[in-house]
């Protein structure tokens, strides 16, 4: 059965490629910091799970470090203005496409078939499917298009480098998010919020849940992070329990005022910061990038949409 | 209260312009070590404090791996690149003439919406989508309306590209009962008594999709003017009259 721990091979081997081309990349401006990045990610792949907690730990700190001194840079490589091999657009267009719908169809047929189930782990279903979508279609585009045996590595670090350390935030937030579990900082921070307040009007109180989701979510980076904590302060106690407010409302709002939060921090690297870097904004570095800056009109008027909508609908 | 220490780092990391990695490491063990200490750890335990939370921190951080799966695209992104996928997607709309950036980006928000609202997430994202296809169509869009556009609008152009694939996913794929959201409200509202039906909270995601769609679109819908108006304005090109 192909379980996500493949997908980990898989990577594995990705980012050992990529490591083993910025050691022998002579012009290379950070080459040992780079080499030693993607390498150290490329054990975390490989041998994860069997590094134990202090082990990981210690991976992650040298990982840390290396971003912290400067790593893990950029390769100079030529700019993309022209095509080396132009391709006729229908093959590109297919091999584009490709991924996105085996995703889809490959995803359905693993949840909804006998085979699929037998073939495929239910955990991660779709990472898994995504994961061997790509690889399918690589193939495919290798055959097809026929370039050099090494340039998928090229291109692909090529990429990975303009995304840089931002591709690590994600992760890091959600493990941050485990000791802020293990700490009990959501009870803290909800005890504070809830005698901060005078929560006694119902407009109120949807107004500082909305915004407590808003807000928690900008600092985590991650409305997820944000619901239990604002919903066990404010929204169960006052909302639903003392004003009667519908669950199902308030919490589908609460956590959509959330969303509206991470519209608008740079801690949610990979839907803002990742773009940005993509796409070579070049104030992809500035906390308020174009990427934030072109969503937060839209985000803060929702924002307010959202409170009213949960103050008319859920009471 | 002490705990509260590591969002007090994040923050303040955050105000010095610090890399966000760094803090978020440091944040997480001093959290761990606060934790240790208002519990009543003596003090000569707290380096094994931090020790055990940096080893959560490794456990967690392996757990969440699958992050990465996302990446094992660009490789075969990069390669289309360099066939000359971003050049042909440009000039099939520089050739349809009809497009403008703002309606072309305004159609791909409904379709990012509502394939989402299907369970469909994975049909776009920045790295499938937005940078090799949806990006380069809305600057060739803007191109074959305006003319050579200066840098700052293409800029612009790209930021409001990948917004509307952000803003579409995110009021879209909450109306989808099996998406994460949704798991995560009705498992809470469960842990504390309450019973919740995931249908009803998709359900109730819709009306804030809708002004979503509503708020968004209109701005792109003047997204055309304001970069009218960017690219006849002389200040940022020389050679060029309004």
């Amino acid at each position: 059965m192909i379980t996500v721990d493949h997908a980990y091979l898989l990577l594995g081997v990705m980012f050992l490629g990529f490591s083993l081309l910025t050691l022998r990349d002579p012009a290379h401006p950070k080459r040992l910091l780079g080499g030693l990045f993607w390498g150290l990610l490329a054990v975390s792949m490989l041998f994860g799970g069997l590094l134990g907690g202090l082990g990981n730990g210690l991976l992650v700190l040298a990982l840390v470090t290396i971003v912290a001194v400067g790593g893990p840079g950029a390769s100079r490589l030529p700019a993309l203005s022209s095509a080396e091999a132009a391709a006729p657009g229908y093959k590109l267009a297919v091999l584009a496409v490709a991924v996105p719908l085996l995703t889809v169809v490959g995803t359905l047929a693993a949840q909804h078939t006998e085979m699929g189930k037998l073939l495929i782990s239910t955990r991660q279903t779709t990472l898994i499917v995504l994961g061997l979508g790509c690889l399918l279609t690589l193939v495919g585009c290798m055959l097809w298009l026929r370039p050099p045996a090494l340039a998928p590595v090229r291109e692909g670090r090529r990429l990975m480098e303009g995304i840089g350390w931002a591709a690590l935030m994600p992760q890091m937030l959600a493990a941050l998010g485990a000791v802020f579990l293990a700490s009990n900082v959501g009870n803290v921070v909800g005890d504070l919020v809830s005698s901060a307040f005078a929560l006694d009007t119902r407009f109120i109180a949807v107004t500082v849940y909305c915004l407590g989701m808003a807000l928690f979510t900008i600092i985590m980076g991650n409305a997820f992070a944000a619901f239990p904590v604002m919903t066990a302060a404010i929204a169960l106690p006052i909302l639903i329990h003392q004003f009667g407010g519908d669950p199902a409302i308030v919490c589908a709002i609460g956590m959509l005022a959330g969303f509206c939060g991470t519209l608008m921090t740079p801690m949610a690297a990979n839907f803002n910061v990742v773009p940005a870097n993509l796409l070579g904004l070049p104030d992809r570095d500035r906390a308020f990038n174009g990427v934030i800056r072109a969503q937060a009109p839209s985000a803060l008027v929702i924002l307010i949409a959202n409170i009213l909508l949960m103050y008319f609908l859920a009471f | 209260m002490l705990v509260l220490v590591g969002i007090l780092i994040v923050v303040a990391g955050f105000a010095l312009r610090a890399n966000p990695l760094p803090t978020i490491l440091v944040g997480a063990v001093a959290t761990g070590v606060a934790a240790a200490l208002s519990s009543g750890l003596p003090v000569a335990d707290l380096p094994k404090a931090a020790l055990d939370t940096l080893a959560r921190f490794g456990t967690a951080f392996n757990d969440n791996r699958y992050f990465h799966i996302t990446w094992l695209i660009l490789p075969l992104i990069g390669l289309l690149e360099r066939a000359g996928l971003q050049e042909k997607a440009k000039t099939l709309i520089t050739r349809s003439g009809a497009a403008t950036p703002g309606r072309l980006l305004l159609s791909y928000l409904a379709v990012r919406q509502g394939t989402s609202a299907l369970g469909l997430t994975s049909l776009g994202g920045h790295p499938q989508m937005v940078r090799p296809l949806i990006a380069p169509m809305a600057e060739g869009a803007a191109e074959a309306q305006l003319g050579p556009i200066p840098d700052n609008a293409r800029f612009r152009i790209r930021s409001m590209t990948a917004a509307t694939d952000n803003i579409g996913l995110f009021f879209g794929e909450d109306i989808f009962i099996a998406i994460g959201s949704i798991v995560l409200i009705v498992g809470f509202m469960e842990q504390a008594g309450i019973h919740v039906d995931a249908l009803h909270v998709s359900l109730w995601a819709i009306p804030t999709a809708i002004v979503a769609f509503l708020v968004h679109g209109a701005r792109l819908m003047l997204f055309d003017r304001a970069l009218r108006q960017q690219a006849s304005n002389p200040g940022r090109r020389e050679g060029t009259e309004p």
